[in-house]
C-alpha cells in the first residue's frame, strides 16, 4: 500500500496520521512533510503510525530527524503505536529508549501539555 | 530445490517488488506465517542498504537477489561496490543515536544493521567469491 499522509491538530498538538509503507522510496515525502510542518510553525508534534504497515531504517532515520528538529526548536515529538511488530522494531534499534511512544493519540496529546519535553 | 532471482537497477521504487517477491517465494518455501514479517523486513534492509551503497558510488549495475529454498529458505542480497564500504556492522547505543552529531545516513545505516542482526538469526555479510562486492546472505528455517 502506498503512504498516506494526514495532518490534523488536536489541542495545542498537531497529529500527522502515516499509513501504508514507510520505506526507501516513500521516506522523502514523510521527510518533506515534516519539515513542512515544523517550518510551519508546530511546536508539538505526533506522529500516528498507527495505519503503518511496514517500516524500515529509512522510516526511522527520518522520524529520528524529525526528533532533533523538534528538539532544537524546544519542541516535543512522539509516536502512537500499538502494534507489536512495530514496537518490536523500535525495541530492536534501540529507538524505544529515545521517542516517546504512546498507545494512543489522546495519550501523546495529554502528557506534555504542562511544558517543552525534556 | 527451486531457485527465484531477481536483479533491479539501483532504484528505491524497486525495493518494495523485492520485498513483495522475497516474501512471496518465503511462503511457498514453507516458511511460517509469523516468520513473514521479519523476511520482508531483513529482505528491505539489505536491498535498500544494496541500492544505497550503489548509489553512493555511481554504479548502474542491477542489484541482486537470489532466493532458494532447500532444507531452509536462504536469501542472498549481492552488491557490487567496493568491499571496504560494505562490512562495517555497526549497530549504534542508544545515547549515540539522537545525538545531533550523526548524520542521517549513519544512522539509517546502523539502524538497517541493527535491524538485520536482530531479525535474522542466521546472518551473514561477506565479500563475492568472484568480482567485487559484497553478499548479505539470510537463512531462515522452514516449517514443513
Amino acid at each position: 500500500m502506498e503512504l498516506s499522509l494526514a495532518t490534523r491538530t488536536v489541542g495545542e498538538h498537531t497529529v500527522l496520521e502515516v499509513g501504508g509503507e514507510v520505506d526507501v522510496y516513500t521516506a522523502p515525502r514523510l521527510r518533506e512533510r515534516l519539515i513542512e510542518v515544523v517550518e510551519g510553525g508546530a511546536r508539538r508534534v505526533v506522529v500516528d503510525l498507527g495505519r503503518v504497515d511496514f517500516l524500515d531504517s529509512t522510516g526511522l532515520g527520518v522520524l529520528v530527524g524529525a526528533l532533533k528538529r523538534l528538539r532544537a526548536a524546544g519542541g516535543t515529538f512522539g509516536l502512537v503505536c500499538d502494534r507489536e511488530p512495530l514496537l518490536k522494531i523500535f525495541r530492536i534499534t534501540a529507538l524505544d529508549q529515545v521517542f516517546p511512544i504512546f498507545p494512543t493519540v489522546e495519550a501523546a496529546t495529554t502528557v506534555d501539555q504542562a511544558g517543552p519535553a525534556e | 530445490m527451486s531457485t527465484v532471482r531477481l536483479s533491479f537497477s539501483p532504484a528505491p521504487v524497486h525495493v518494495r517488488t523485492a520485498r513483495l517477491v522475497g516474501v512471496a517465494v518465503a511462503r511457498r518455501a514453507g516458511v511460517t506465517e509469523e516468520r513473514l514479517d521479519e523476511v520482508r523486513l531483513a529482505i528491505g534492509e539489505a536491498c535498500t542498504r544494496a541500492v544505497a551503497l550503489h548509489r553512493q558510488y555511481g554504479l548502474p549495475d542491477l542489484v541482486l537477489v537470489e532466493m532458494s529454498d532447500e532444507e531452509s529458505y536462504t536469501v542472498r542480497v549481492i552488491d557490487r561496490a567496493p568491499i571496504e564500504a560494505g562490512l562495517g556492522l555497526a549497530a549504534l547505543p542508544p545515547d549515540e543515536l539522537a545525538d545531533e552529531s550523526l548524520t542521517d545516513e549513519a544512522l539509517t545505516v546502523g539502524v538497517g544493521f541493527a535491524l538485520l542482526a536482530g531479525f535474522v538469526e542466521d546472518l551473514q555479510v561477506r565479500p563475492v567469491d568472484v568480482g567485487i562486492g559484497t553478499e548479505v546472505r539470510m537463512v531462515w528455517p522452514v516449517g514443513r
